[in-house]
């Protein structure tokens, strides 16, 4: 009896490593996630790991359109305009064993209103979560809202038991530098379970055998190894050795290369994201720069002049090799709110520029730091290197800072830098996530990634109201009246839109997400 | 005039003349290193200069006419339309100046350890060697990153582009002190038990005008040779941290930051961009270390037949 059960333990085992060896995907892109705590960066690449082991209630799926997650259906209350309510599917459970209820939404979405939660711009609206027994949970908001699950199709749950056992109720305060439990380890619900990490070099993530979706989803995919590869030409000779399976980033200039191989392709998408600059207008005197008592940047003619400078053509050309949509404004054409009118890309006029230069006092230019992420975007640093000869031809001269993402953005986030670059992508499809992060004032509820400085309480009155205005035309006008104010004031400085080059072996099946966000559960292996 | 005759009618000279891999390698090396200090009257353009550059002409081929702008370059251009030509010569500046200076650096400090520990003797002496031995079990490399990364921790953000070339050449130096320290010692400790040194302790001198006055000339002739194949060494030392992307910064680039931006485009066949700043490294450590080559056996008594 004995050694026939260890017999069958011993060909279980072999027959279960077999097929896990068939099916592993290797993964690779530029960065990392920058923390397992899914409530402490909103940043793509962060949320495209989490996504495999966390669940939100309601997702997008790899087309856009919503799908139930943990929630399986949703919808405002007959009775109240001013709440939502979401039933949650039953017989879920965390990777630790544990139910997940309608007590874990309510402490998943507190947790993420808190204070060093990145979320927290995303759940403004909310007033009040509360349970309706096991599997019901009610949202209430502060007027009508008729896009919150748009708000939360990021916001993964927790376990509400696992975060008290392991003080991990707060969210990890990333820009402090703290390291919390959760942001070490994970107890999802979703469909894939994390069994080893070393930030930056590997992570391994295996398949939920008890996943509610088990039989739903093709989960082709079994075991899923993650390795972050920053340089181009070592991700690309990854991928064409055979190394990797899928790499979300090929490189432009090795499109052609990876397309022509055999056993490769590549597959294409515009991206839901757009590339611009920012610039420090609020601070009264710039820290990096060579003008004392002043700051150039307040002026708008400056800005302008920087704006007129920037040689967007060039840059989608030769740097991006037609790989980009030279863009006007910092939203993505997915976005509600965007139009083609300022979406028009500005033309290059040095000679305009220099007289805007000139009449704002910088005819002799001054010299400022740019501070540069490398390995976030496509070709970042080569963005930045063209920036500095682009500003150079009006006189400001610029010091290029490129750092790794990690250091990169707490610089903006802290008010660190006066002159960076940043993406941004609209996972809620609509304007007021941009205006909500990026143009209302820094508050505590409110744009954290604003690291302009700009402050205009007439703009941020309008924002605010976004959320619980119910005329969807009156609240279009109030979105295209503030781009319209957005654009006067050249708040930023908009590059172009992001083309999405994913490469995989031939035996890999996906369709691009517009979000860059793979969900590895609707892969394909053939 | 008599100067350079005895420099002429020296052993020296005589070695140089008669070794045809020394006068090669000294002619590459004086044409790198001339065109190099000449950089601005020698380069077509000032790749430094971020307002003079097209990015239009960016992955020109060499020698044939760019599609946008007409233009034509030697070596082709660079990603950022970056004349290659021009900025090996400004690149091939910074990595001679880092890589003289770290010599400069490493030989101050290798001479003053090695002569203290040579004359003091005793517990000095065991203090500065076994500090010695442990950073040789050390690749340099390492050390240099080492040195690095903690310069970069402890310099404000806003002020590390500026200091990047002195704390490339203070980590480069820091790793290499060693081999003058162990060199000087050896020399000086067999200087120090001749009469000459005895006779200035009689007269009554000091210890420090014995040391860098009587001393020290009688051992710098190591010294020159291991300076000349440090310098090739602190070169290569500079190109690999600046390949690693913890070097020089990308806009003021060094050899080995332009072989790391070239590595980029190898895939894509914009072979220049990596190919001519990798051939110019290779050429001018090889040169340099062939001279230092020489320089050994020429100054080997022991060798001399």
């Amino acid at each position: 009896m004995r050694t026939n059960l260890m017999v069958s333990v011993t060909v279980a085992l072999l027959a279960s490593t077999s097929f896990a060896a068939a099916n592993t995907l290797h993964w690779a892109r530029a960065g990392d996630s920058l923390t397992l705590d899914p409530h402490a960066q909103n940043e793509g690449p962060t949320h495209a790991l989490a996504q495999q082991i966390y669940e939100p209630l309601v997702l997008r799926d790899m087309t856009g359109a919503y799908e139930g997650a943990l929630a399986t259906d949703w919808g405002p209350s007959p009775d109240d305009p001013n709440v939502w309510i979401f039933n949650l599917r039953e017989g879920v459970t965390f990777h630790d064993g544990a139910d997940f209820t309608s007590e874990d939404v309510v402490f998943s979405i507190t947790r993420a209103q808190s204070e060093d939660s990145d979320m927290k711009e995303l759940l403004n609206s909310i007033v009040e979560v509360r349970a309706d027994g096991d599997y019901t949970v009610e949202f209430v908001t502060d007027g009508p809202n008729p896009i919150l699950p748009a708000n939360l199709t990021n916001l993964f749950m927790m376990d509400r038991g696992w975060a008290e056992a392991n003080d991990s109720v707060d969210v990890q305060d990333i820009e402090g530098g703290e390291v919390t439990f959760a942001s070490l380890n994970t107890n999802g619900t979703g469909p894939y379970i994390l069994v080893s990490r070393e930030p930056d070099v590997r992570t391994v993530l295996t398949l939920n055998e008890d996943y509610w979706g088990i039989d739903m989803f093709p989960l082709d995919v079994t075991e899923i190894i993650y390795t972050p590869i920053q340089n181009a030409a070592t991700r690309v000779a990854a991928l064409l050795s055979g190394e990797v399976d899928f790499i979300q980033d090929v490189p432009v200039q090795d499109l052609d290369r990876v397309a022509s191989t055999d056993g490769l392709e590549v597959i294409t998408a515009p991206q839901n994201r757009v590339i611009f600059f920012g610039m420090n207008q609020g601070a009264a005197d710039l820290e990096a720069d060579d003008v004392d008592g002043a700051n150039p940047l307040a002026d708008l003619r400056v800005r302008q002049a920087m704006n007129l400078a920037i040689n967007r053509d060039a840059i989608q050309q030769i740097v991006m090799r037609d790989q980009s949509e030279p863009a006007g404004m910092i939203a993505p054409p997915f976005v509600n709110g965007w139009t083609a009118e300022l979406d028009a890309a500005v033309s290059t006029d040095i000679a305009a520029a220099n007289a805007l230069m000139e009449e704002a006092g910088y005819g002799d230019g001054f010299s400022i730091r740019l501070d540069c992420p490398n390995d976030r975007y496509i070709n970042d640093e080569a963005i930045c290197q063209a920036a500095v000869g682009m500003m150079a031809q009006i006189g400001i001269d610029v010091n290029l800072a490129a750092r790794p993402k990690a250091q990169h953005f707490p610089l903006i986030t802290n008010d660190e830098t006066d002159f960076y670059m940043l993406g941004w992508g609209v996972p809620t499809y609509d304007s007021e996530y941009i205006f909500n992060f990026l143009v209302h004032t820094r508050t505590e509820n409110r744009g954290s990634w604003n690291g302009t400085g700009y402050t205009n309480e007439d703009i941020d009155a309008m924002i605010v109201s976004l959320s619980s205005e119910t005329d969807l035309d009156v609240r279009n006008a109030t979105i295209a009246s503030i781009w319209e104010e957005v654009q006067a004031e050249t708040l930023y400085l908009p590059v172009h839109h992001q083309v999405l080059n994913w490469g995989m072996a031939d035996h890999v099946e996906t369709i691009v997400d517009p979000e860059d966000q793979p969900r590895f559960k609707y892969f394909v292996l053939n | 005039m008599d100067r350079i005759k005895r420099a002429l009618d020296s052993d020296l000279f005589y070695s140089y003349k008669s070794s045809p891999l020394a006068l090669v390698s000294s002619i590459v090396a004086a044409i790198l290193i001339f065109s190099a200090v000449f950089a601005p009257l020698v380069a077509p353009h000032n790749p430094f200069d971020p307002g003079s550059l097209n990015l239009m002409n960016g992955f020109s081929e060499p020698m044939v006419p760019n599609a946008f702008t007409g233009d034509t370059f030697m070596l082709g251009t660079d990603d950022q339309g970056r004349d290659v030509f021009s900025t090996i010569l400004y690149g091939m500046r910074i990595s001679l100046f880092v890589g003289f200076a770290a010599v400069v650096f490493a030989m101050t400090i290798g001479i003053v350890l090695g002569l203290t520990a040579a004359y003091a003797g005793g517990r000095i002496d065991s203090f500065i060697m076994r500090i010695a031995d442990v950073q040789l079990t050390f690749p340099s490399i390492l050390v240099a990153m080492l040195v690095f990364g903690i310069a970069k921790g402890i310099t404000p953000v806003h002020l590390r582009d500026q200091v990047a070339i002195w704390v490339l050449i203070i980590s480069i130096g820091l790793s290499d002190w060693v081999q003058f320290a162990r060199v000087v010692r050896g020399a000086a400790l067999v200087e120090k038990s001749k009469e000459y040194v005895e006779a200035a302790i009689l007269i009554g001198r000091g210890p420090a005008g014995i040391v860098f006055r009587h001393i020290l000339p009688n051992v710098l002739s190591p010294v020159l040779v291991i300076a000349t194949i440090s310098l090739a060494l602190a070169i290569i030392s500079e190109a690999t941290l600046s390949f690693l992307g913890v070097g020089a910064p990308p806009t003021s680039p060094s050899l080995g930051t332009l072989i790391r931006v070239g590595q980029g485009f190898l895939f894509s066949g914009e072979w220049w961009i990596l190919f001519f700043p990798a051939m110019t490294l290779l050429l001018l450590a090889l040169s340099v270390n062939l001279l230092g080559d020489w320089l050994r056996d020429a100054l080997n008594p022991k060798l001399d037949d």
